[in-house]
């Protein structure tokens, strides 16, 4: 059987690059021709920019017969539609930002740019990333590439969905709740939230400031790894990144993790979870005691309060950063005869019904009279699973958990639920609230064949010690990977 | 925090805060969605806070300072041709002073 080159890991093509034993116009005709055979079906994409990525491939090809490639050079990628990218339409998933083309690239695009990468595609999310299913984006629902009737999740399942489709051989997303790591685990693919401020936000639209981080999707760990070295590290233009140094997250994948203590939740093995989902789970720690990791129980007791506390600072910082969306300088506007009708006007019918919920949500709870009760208290109960996770990580140097109590769910099954959607993020949202990292890496399949992931999370800026996990846990074969049915 | 059913009222008053024009039916639905996720987020008033500092932000960042100096070009034409209405270098919204 001929490889398409569509299909190669990051690595793979690398080498076959390197040797000229492929051009990168070729591996990224290849991508293309296989969105052009099923991206109508699948919908993982808002725009496919074909002409744009055969031009920066054919550079891409130029630079390495210079001898100036780096690891990304010729690499076809997608970028979530929520990246701000120079000169193609960015969406967001939104009507609210019809027509917009912005004016600059984000950091990490232009990161990626400068490495040579090639940009295939904007994928599809969420409208503004608010959502666990990318069923509520104004360009509709992205299917899932093992069931075509099932979600992707999200709130980046169109860079999921891709990734796992060999539409292009990394992505990147964004995680404020679990966007990156539950769509990663529905499809079958690696994904990893870094620690909050690693990579900047310059030019991400923002939901939740003190959530929103940026993050990779690929096919396996190492191709993770050479993505996150690529768009971490220190942004002058964005205040809360941090200013430490980026270590060698390839380098640290020695698939060694002899003596590794790795804490296991009790909160996080709960009633209610797919059966096939705890089985995976538990044969993937039993790997890792295979592996020479001991495993610890420890306890997160505030998990409960988790879904709770950020469904009310999350719509809180949402309700102020989607204030922008006021008509005037770009995207929609609908007339009126004054300024406030105007914003009325624009935002009612900008905006989707998931989106208007959470800044309603945001709003109230940051309301004269309720301020306190709500944004206060859940701050509160915020410091509380922060330090859940400092005391836990005293016993331990990663912790294990499932991605998500399910695997991908029906399209339309939660989406008339709000309640039960948010819930689907339940063992991801801590993380998130206490800015630590954290992989979804595939640890098996349920008897439908839906992919189930196994999380690591670990102690701030402690990326090397999940990835080099997780890519141990991966060479060692436990789990046989799938190819998907699109 | 007691576990509350938001009322219409509440809808209208939040949604006019927000700058939403919502629909009859949007404002229906509002109220129980709303309602639905406060009486679930009220679980929080379980746990005592009262000696807790609130966490607003887990970066390690601080607040640091630059050179107050100008580093981006003047780009009026890239910044205006977003613009959903406009007259010459500005962006034109409906009268507001009479």
């Amino acid at each position: 059987m001929i490889v398409e080159p569509c299909s190669l890991t990051i690595a793979e093509a690398r080498e076959l690059l390197d040797r000229r034993e492929l051009s990168a116009v070729e591996l990224t005709r290849s991508c293309l021709d296989r969105i052009a055979a099923h991206d109508g079906r699948l919908n993982a994409f808002i725009t496919v920019c074909r002409e744009a990525a055969l031009a920066q491939a054919a550079e891409a090809d130029a630079r390495m017969v210079g001898g100036a490639g780096g690891p990304l050079c010729g690499i076809p990628l997608a970028l979530k539609d929520i990246f701000l990218t120079r000169g193609v339409r960015t969406t967001c998933a939104s009507r609210i930002l019809d027509g917009f083309v912005p004016p600059f690239d984000a950091t990490v695009v232009a990161k990626l740019r400068a490495a040579g990468a090639v940009f295939l595609s904007k994928a599809n999310l969420d409208e503004f990333a608010m959502g666990s299913s990318t069923e509520n984006s104004a360009f509709g629902p992205t299917r899932n590439p093992y069931d075509l009737d099932r979600v992707a999740g999200g709130s980046s399942g169109g860079s999921a969905a891709a990734v796992a489709a060999n539409q292009c051989l990394g992505a990147l997303g964004t995680d404020t709740g679990g966007s990156i790591r539950e769509p990663a685990s529905f499809c079958g693919v690696v994904g990893i939230k870094p620690t909050y401020s690693r990579v900047s936000r310059y030019g991400v639209i923002a939901y939740a400031s003190s959530l929103d981080q940026v993050g990779p999707f690929a096919r396996t760990v190492r191709d993770c790894a050479v993505l996150l070295q690529a768009i971490a590290g220190v942004d002058p233009r964005d205040a809360t990144c941090a200013a430490r140094p980026v270590p060698d997250y390839a380098g640290a994948l020695t698939g060694e993790i002899k003596g590794l203590r790795i804490g296991v939740p009790r909160e996080y093995f709960i009633e209610g979870m797919a059966p096939a989902v705890d089985g995976a789970v538990r044969a993937a720690l039993r790997q890792f005691e295979a592996l020479g990791g001991r495993l610890e129980e420890v306890s997160l007791p505030h998990t409960e309060y988790a879904v709770a506390t950020y469904y009310v600072l999350a719509t809180a910082e949402a309700s102020a950063n989607l204030a922008r969306y006021d008509g005037i300088r770009y995207g929609l506007r609908v007339a009126a005869d004054n300024n406030i009708e105007l914003y009325e006007r624009t935002r009612g019918a900008g905006f989707g019904a998931e989106v208007k919920r959470r800044i309603m949500l945001g709003t109230f709870a940051l309301s004269a009279g309720y301020y306190d009760a709500y944004y206060l208290k859940a701050q509160k109960v915020r410091t509380l699973i922060r330090r859940d996770f400092a005391r836990a990580f005293e016993r331990c140097d990663v912790i294990a958990t499932p991605v998500a109590p399910t695997t991908a769910f029906a399209i339309g099954e939660k989406i008339a639920d709000p309640l039960q959607m948010y819930l689907s993020d339940i063992f991801t949202i801590s993380v998130n609230l206490a800015g630590l990292p954290g992989i979804s890496v595939p640890c098996g399949y349920d008897d439908r064949g839906l992919p189930i992931g196994l999380q690591l999370i670990g102690a701030p800026f402690a990326e090397e010690t999940i990835l080099r996990a997780a890519d141990a846990y991966e060479r060692s074969g436990a789990t046989v990977r799938r190819p998907p049915i699109i | 925090m007691a576990a509350q059913r938001i009322d219409l009222e509440t809808v209208r008053h939040v949604a006019r805060l927000a700058r939403l024009r919502l629909s009859s039916e949007e404002e229906t639905r509002m109220q129980e969605d709303l309602s639905a996720v406060l009486a679930y987020v009220d679980k929080l008033n379980q746990l005592p806070t009262d000696d807790l500092e609130p966490t607003a932000q887990v970066g390690e960042a601080g607040t640091p300072l630059r050179e107050d100096r100008i580093t981006n070009q003047p780009e009026t034409e890239a910044l205006l041709a977003n613009a959903p209405d406009r007259q010459g270098g500005f962006f034109r919204v409906p009268r507001i002073i009479d």
